[in-house]
């Protein structure tokens, strides 16, 4: 039993904190959101690559590091305290990890290794408008090898180098990877709920792909790919959850009303006491959600399902009550509390919102055959 | 990040499997005996006698005390396949949980050898007697008087309320006012207690659930022998501490019917909703997920704190969120069965209870899970106060003599 972070774990996290501490104020993150032609910190994100944080997992022979996942989740902690304005979790989450899930030898060494380097940004283009898009009844379509269509919206859409799309090819759903410096791509920049990430539009033009993964699997693949992602995002939506605890105590330490510190209230010391208890029940379900992303466990659907809700819930509820607990001041531009407020609405949405993630996981403990398992139910007194 | 048992871990674990296989049919006889108080103590006696015979009671204490001088977590495993046989005794958790613990830390070896022992087996059942029906929450604010005798001995005067088991304990640990002239936390001091002693008399409560673990216990003039005593005069404050911390860490768990449980339940259930299984609406899959990230969440949280454990470190007050989040998740999940039942989740006749008698159980436990062991909002106090700390209230009793204090209800 070690179900922690190991000292090396705790080691590498401190340098990122340490790193990032100066490398990504909120003023880095501010100059992103407040200045519409700098879609991401380049600088940052150059000085990301060269510490190697993108290959953390990514295997030595693909220019990685080939460390444990946990190692990755400690730097999404990190990235997620500071609302890092830069296309990490695109590239890193979703098109590294979906390249070591379903990609073939030769994509992993066309890719990996410029991934790794910084070079190749990543995207995930799976919504097609209004409402949540099936990949049963996808517009955009693959034909011999072509993709066409348009993807509204995506996330780093406008800066990807790769994109990952769900499409609807001769073989049925499926994920096709297009590099999107091809002809035929056409890109509009959207604005966003969290202007510090990139939004775009993303159109498709008779565009070449290629198949990721077995084509007509489309729906098993996209889902190892946001299990996987969904566990790496719910570290950030616990740095984040955590740097909102901090900014909120430290207002509510020197902030006084009525003759005394505010912290001093039970009202304001009991919505700390529930953003502590929703942080904790995160980290917790996290660690599961890393332990079976390492071990690549069978248990990591349900496990990926209940790391996601659990940060979701537990940033969007921190996110608010830091701002409440600033009271007016909270609401102003000049406060971080509306950077957190934003990203947290932006993460909790990016991979699909809590309706559909506590059906998948209702859905993986049915597959379990739980049902059965409890037949002595009711036994016990 | 592994939670799985290691090498030595999962050989305790077999050893555990294989002794239960062997002994834990003491369980059916029980489940036979259904609702029967008197057979269920005696066999979870003969239960507690087995497990200190084989060295399985009180795995992480000194082998001084009747304990094994095992690891907290070979006390899990131990505990984690125990409740596999679906019961769990609460006779002793008392006692073995909170009273003795305290006991062994304050009093003289004599005073151990004499009472941890048979504890530990089962022989002797404790209680804590602390709350008082003017405290309450504000547990240092009883009035129960302990007063000191030309013999050094002591004469303990009052009335404590809410404790569990009194009525079958055959000792306990007392909290007592012996200064009333200094303020509240400063004048107390901590004894342990021979329930059979002369002036003592235990008075079951009637509770909501209709049931009577509860007790009211009055004392008059019993005579306590300074041997008696736990910990400094006047520093009992110091002493409830200790058990207080473990009264929080061992009302981490929750009991009974869980999300498993209701899930299975559902999938029986017809739904109102046009055909189907209530399983299969929307919105009572949403709350099922939901009752999952908690109830998993909790279990991950508990392994957590037993890394810290197994590290050399002691976790703290954070160990609050157990026993908050249980408490309430209880309710919830009891209510959600009843709710999915329909008017027959009005029924509480024994008769047809066989399949939801579990949760109409923690229909009522969820309502005093919540305030044993400190109430929802002393819970957010500590983990605000304790674990995060902020600062704490105004106490208005802080610098007053507990005689001066006003006395309302």
């Amino acid at each position: 039993m070690n179900f922690d972070y190991s000292e090396e774990q705790i080691f590498l996290k401190d340098q990122v904190r340490t790193f990032l501490e100066t490398e990504c104020t909120s003023s880095v993150t501010r100059s992103v959101l407040e200045d519409k032609h700098t879609p991401y910190d380049e600088a940052l994100w150059r000085s990301v690559s060269e510490m190697g944080w993108m290959g953390v997992a990514v295997p030595e022979s693909y220019g990685g590091l080939g460390l444990d996942h946990v190692y990755l989740c400690a730097i999404a902690e990190e990235l997620g305290r500071v609302i890092a304005p830069i296309p990490f979790s695109s590239t890193v989450y979703i098109l590294a990890e979906a390249l070591m899930l379903t990609g073939t030898e030769d994509q992993k060494r066309r890719i990996l290794p410029r991934l790794v380097s910084g070079e190749i940004v990543g995207c995930l283009a799976t919504s097609e408008g209004r409402g949540y898009t099936s990949i049963n009844s996808l517009s955009v379509r693959a034909e011999g090898g072509f993709v066409t269509g348009e993807k509204i919206p995506v996330v780093d859409g406008g800066i990807a180098t790769h994109a990952i799309v769900s499409v609807r090819s001769e073989k049925g759903p499926s994920l096709y990877l297009v590099d999107l410096s091809a002809d035929g791509v056409k890109r509009e920049e959207l604005d966003s709920i969290d202007p510090t990430r990139n939004l775009a539009k993303v159109i498709f033009n008779r565009v070449p792909g290629e198949a990721l993964g077995e084509e007509g699997k489309g729906e098993e693949l996209l889902a190892g790919v946001q299990n996987r992602a969904a566990v790496l995002f719910s570290f950030e939506q616990i740095g984040g959850s955590e740097r909102c605890l901090d900014i909120a105590k430290d207002y509510a330490m020197n902030r006084y009303a009525f003759g005394q510190i505010v912290s001093k209230y039970q009202a304001i010391k009991h919505k700390f006491a529930d953003m502590y208890v929703k942080k904790e029940i995160a980290r917790s379900n996290a660690y599961y959600g890393a332990w079976a992303l390492s071990t690549n466990a069978d248990v990591l659907p349900e496990a990926a399902a209940s790391a996601r809700i659990a940060g979701c819930l537990s940033y969007e509820f921190s996110a608010q009550e830091n701002l409440q607990i600033h009271g007016g001041m909270g609401f102003t531009w000049e406060t971080d509390c509306h950077l957190h407020l934003r990203r947290a609405r932006q993460l909790g949405l990016v991979l699909g919102g809590l309706p559909i993630w506590r059906e998948r996981l209702v859905r993986a403990l049915e597959e379990r055959g739980v049902v059965q398992k409890g037949e002595n139910n009711g036994l016990s007194r | 990040m592994d939670f799985r048992d290691n090498a030595q871990e999962a050989e305790f674990r077999k050893n555990t499997r294989d002794w239960l296989a062997v002994h834990g049919s003491i369980f059916t006889e029980l489940k036979l005996a259904k609702y029967d108080r008197e057979k269920e103590l005696e066999i979870a006696k003969r239960w507690q006698a087995a497990k200190a015979e084989a060295g399985y009671a009180c795995i992480a204490w000194p082998v001084e005390w009747g304990g094994r001088g095992g690891t907290a977590m070979e006390q899990t495993i131990f505990s984690e396949e125990e409740e596999k046989l679906g019961v769990r005794f609460q006779y002793f958790s008392i006692g073995l949980g909170m009273c003795l613990p305290t006991v062994i830390a304050f009093s003289d070896k004599e005073t151990k050898s004499r009472l941890v022992p048979p504890a530990v087996r089962g022989d002797t059942i404790w209680c804590q007697l602390f709350s008082e029906p003017a405290a309450g929450s504000d547990v240092a604010g009883i009035r129960t008087r302990a007063i000191e005798t030309e013999d050094g001995s002591w004469l303990l005067s009052g009335q404590k309320v809410w404790t569990s088991y009194a009525h079958q304990s055959d000792y306990g640990i007392v909290l007592a006012r012996t200064n009333p002239d200094v303020p509240k936390h400063k004048g107390l001091t901590m004894f342990w207690l021979d329930m059979k002693s002369p002036g003592i008399e235990v008075r079951p409560i009637h509770m909501a659930s209709g049931e009577s673990d509860f007790n009211e216990v009055f004392f008059t003039d019993v005579r306590v022998k300074d041997s008696q005593r736990l910990g400094e005069v006047n520093q009992g404050w110091k002493t409830a501490l200790l058990t207080l911390d473990n009264e929080r860490l061992s009302f981490g768990g929750a009991e009974g019917p869980d999300w498993e449980e209701l899930m299975s339940l559902a999938a029986t259930l017809p739904s109102g909703m046009g055909g189907g299984s209530v399983l299969k609406e929307g919105g009572f899959r949403d709350k099922l997920a939901d009752f999952y990230v908690l109830s998993e969440g909790l279990k991950y949280t508990r392994l957590r704190s037993l890394t810290t454990l197994s590290r050399g470190q002691t976790p703290g007050p954070e160990n609050s969120v157990g026993k908050l989040i249980s408490a309430t998740q209880m309710q919830r999940v009891a209510n959600e069965a009843l709710e999915r039942l329909d008017q027959y989740g009005i029924l509480a006749d024994e008769d047809f209870l066989s399949d939801v008698g579990a949760f109409q159980r923690n229909f009522y436990w969820g309502a005093a899970m919540r305030i044993a062991g400190g109430t929802d909002e002393i819970l957010r106090n500590i983990i605000a106060e304790r674990v995060l700390g902020l600062p704490r209230e105004h106490r208005l009793d802080a610098e007053v003599a507990f005689k001066d204090l006003p006395k309302g209800i």
